[in-house]
């Protein structure tokens, strides 16, 4: 007999193991789903893991992928340890990128070295401002901050609208809805020639570094940590509550304001509708997949990436509907959800003589 | 003689690959990039129709559906580019600088640019469809058939497209019907069955008893089914998703289009050039007439659209007024290109301002 037992505490292997388990998961209910569409198994998780990634170019835009969801991540790890649900990651990239390319198109056929750094600061100044309004209204008013920061990020997107369809749409481009190319001193710089990955990624990285020394090396993070586990004990320990809470908010907006700036001065190289395919989003699936950890939120962005790229291979060269990229996503999330239970219960194996 | 053998058999196998590869070469093979779901029954759904056309006429091709006009465009077009295509359709204006950029790193492969207008390269060609064509008898037909005046247009983005056939629904409906008003809901979406529900809802509560569209999903003829009034279809024959509402569809034929393209490529005779077809070289074209349309309507519409395929009448013939009064085309005169590739005003009997 199997008896479903419940742990004295949490077990530290097996937090680390089931984001492992949940992939495993997720590639083998891929592999079952690819089946009974009636696509090869193997074949297709070969063009979707695989194939994608197998040179150097496919190599470089998986990292030019994961830059955005692992930088973003990273922000959203310090508002989930703390207990702030900040959902609107999304808007505050989309905020992000209209502050920073508003800089961007006000330096329009401008040169300076000092161009890009201002563009790169507004942009983490643009998030900030966006995620403050949840933070200040939970705090001060005690509204929800998972349903405030959601919603925002609609409105951010119809400012963005706004803009490129109105007053800042470019004035030679037929009243489409967009702006102008920003000039290449407002540009990040590539890395290597004829590939996309840009110095962007040096902004992610720097973000895991300090991410870490923060959550394990400093007061804040440990008053993150206790408040994670209990706002109650939080507040008997004597922790401004409010001010952590704006703070990690701050952070959370500036690291997705960075990541519209990564893709708008980045491969876009301008303003349009659509700067971000719901990084904002993903993020939250690569931050848990990750385990709030800064390294396991790398791996977790390379994985998430490649289902972004999977996808295409996938459909390019055996025609199975892209969506299926998102069906990963999801089966991910949902495995990993459901495998916590591990966490928390075991299984014990009870012999049928006493 | 061993010798010889060996040479034999080298040059036959050196024969069999550049057979081979010369047979290859000559396969054509297309790629198309879609914004949506190719069961959009919309947009994306036609240019797939176009796509199995091409198929049809002996070549391969593939797609790709759902590529966000982000930085992914790019790269799902250089790997396009990479695999052996060599003509590749980008169908949304948004993918209208990645197309541009990667044509240039490859000066082999053909691109198709649909609605935009930069070509920077000698490889990169645009193609749109004179839709306002369609909607001038659109407009002939919701001028006739309404009976409380007020005709409802659920728009996308105030762009001169959209714009563009605002104005051509509205004058053509004004000329059976001087009382008509449009009215305008801004969906800000090509595709959101939610929000253009919404959309048509508002306007049927404004009294709206026809309402036009210039987005993709059905949810706005279904709608005008539930609540009894007319419709028309977008891009597709749209008659079965509500068969009282719809009168009649617009429909995008791209087909024609893309296998004489794809032909060109194969003979080596493509070369770039800026297409705008409209209902004459049957680019558009108008699906089947609803029976509840008079008859006497019914010729009308049918002699229209011989009149607008042979250039007889123009969608766009002065005078037109802008909702201030003021001319915008003479009498006797026609728009030109120019003046519909940038209109960004109403006509007269538009209610409201663009969005700005």
């Amino acid at each position: 007999m199997i008896k479903i037992v419940k742990r004295d505490q949490p077990s530290k292997a097996i937090f680390f193991f089931t984001p492992v388990l949940a992939i495993f998961l997720t590639l083998l209910a891929g592999g079952i789903i690819f089946y009974i569409l009636g696509f090869k198994p193997f074949e297709a998780l070969k063009f979707f893991f695989i194939v994608p990634i197998a040179d150097k170019y496919g190599f470089s835009e998986l990292l030019l992928k994961a830059t955005p969801l692992c930088l973003i991540a990273i922000g959203l790890s310090f508002c989930f340890k703390s207990n702030n649900w900040n959902i609107g990651a999304e808007g505050q990239l989309t905020f992000g990128a209209i502050v920073s390319g508003g800089v961007a198109l006000l330096f329009y056929d401008q040169k300076g070295f000092y161009i890009l750094p201002i563009v790169i600061l507004a942009g983490a100044i643009g998030g900030m401002i966006y995620a403050s309004i949840p933070a200040i209204l939970k705090t001060y008013f005690n509204t929800n901050e998972i349903l405030v920061s959601l919603m925002l990020v609609y409105v951010s997107k119809l400012i963005l609208d706004y803009l490129v369809v109105g007053p800042w749409s470019n004035p030679e481009g037929f009243n489409f809805p967009e702006t102008r190319q920003f000039s290449d001193s407002a540009r990040l710089p590539l890395l290597f020639e004829g590939l996309r990955i840009h110095a962007g990624i040096f902004l992610a990285l720097a973000a895991v570094v300090i991410s870490w020394f923060v959550f394990y090396k400093t007061y804040l993070g440990f008053q993150m940590k206790v408040s994670g586990f209990s706002l109650k004990t939080a507040k008997y320990a004597g922790y401004k509550g409010k001010k952590m809470i704006i703070l990690v908010f701050l952070i959370s907006g500036a690291c997705a304001g960075l990541a519209g700036v990564g893709e708008i001065t980045g491969p876009i190289g301008q303003l349009h509708r659509e700067v971000s395919p719901d990084y904002g989003f993903t993020a939250i699936i690569v931050a848990f997949l990750g385990r709030l950890h800064p390294v396991g939120i790398i791996f977790a962005s390379l994985v998430v990436a490649i289902t972004y790229l999977g996808a295409e291979t996938a459909q390019i060269f055996m025609q199975i509907p892209k969506y299926t990229g998102q069906v990963f996503q999801g089966m991910i999330l949902f495995f990993l959800l459901a495998s916590d239970y591990l966490l928390f219960f075991k299984f014990k194996f009870i012999g049928s003589k006493k | 003689m061993h010798k010889f053998l060996i040479r034999s058999f080298v040059s036959s196998l050196v024969l069999l690959f550049t057979l081979t590869v010369a047979a290859i070469a000559k396969d054509v093979k297309a790629a198309f990039v879609y914004i949506g779901p190719t069961g959009d029954h919309g947009w994306t759904y036609q240019h797939d129709v176009g796509r199995k056309a091409v198929e049809a006429a002996g070549f391969k091709t593939t797609y790709v559906e759902g590529v966000p006009e982000s930085a992914d465009a790019e790269r799902v077009l250089r790997q396009l580019a990479n695999s052996g295509h060599d003509i590749i359709f980008t169908t949304s204006f948004g993918y209208m600088n990645p197309t541009n950029k990667v044509a240039k790193e490859f000066p082999n492969v053909k691109f198709e640019h649909a609605t935009g207008y930069k070509r920077e390269h000698p490889n990169v060609a645009t193609y749109a469809a004179r839709f306002y064509e369609g909607r001038t008898i659109l407009g002939t037909i919701a001028g006739t058939m309404t009976k409380s005046n007020v005709i409802g247009y659920v728009a996308s983005f105030p762009i001169p497209e959209v714009i563009r056939g605002i104005n051509s629904f509205t004058l053509a409906a004004q000329k059976v019907n001087p009382n008509i008003k449009t009215k305008i809901v801004w969906a800000f979406t090509w595709y959101d069955p939610g929000k253009e529900a919404e959309a048509a809802k508002a306007l049927i509560d404004q009294g709206a008893d026809v309402i036009a569209q210039h987005t993709d999903s059905t949810a706005i003829v279904q709608m005008a089914e539930k609540a009894g009034v007319y419709a028309f279809g977008q891009a597709s024959d749209m008659d079965k998703f509500a068969p009282k509402a719809v009168l009649t569809s617009v429909e995008n034929n791209w087909g024609p289009y893309y296998v004489d393209r794809v032909k060109a490529v194969a003979n080596g005779t493509w070369s770039q050039k800026d297409t705008w077809h409209g209902i004459g070289d049957g680019m558009v074209v108008i699906s089947g007439l609803d029976s509840q349309m008079p008859n006497d309507l019914q010729a009308k519409v049918k002699k229209l659209q011989a009149d607008l395929a042979s250039g007889k009448v123009h969608s766009f013939t002065g005078p037109i007024y802008d909702q201030k009064g003021n001319l915008m085309v003479a009498e006797g005169k026609t728009a030109d290109d120019g003046m519909l590739a940038g209109m960004m005003t109403y006509v007269k009997g538009v209610e409201g301002d663009i969005p700005k």
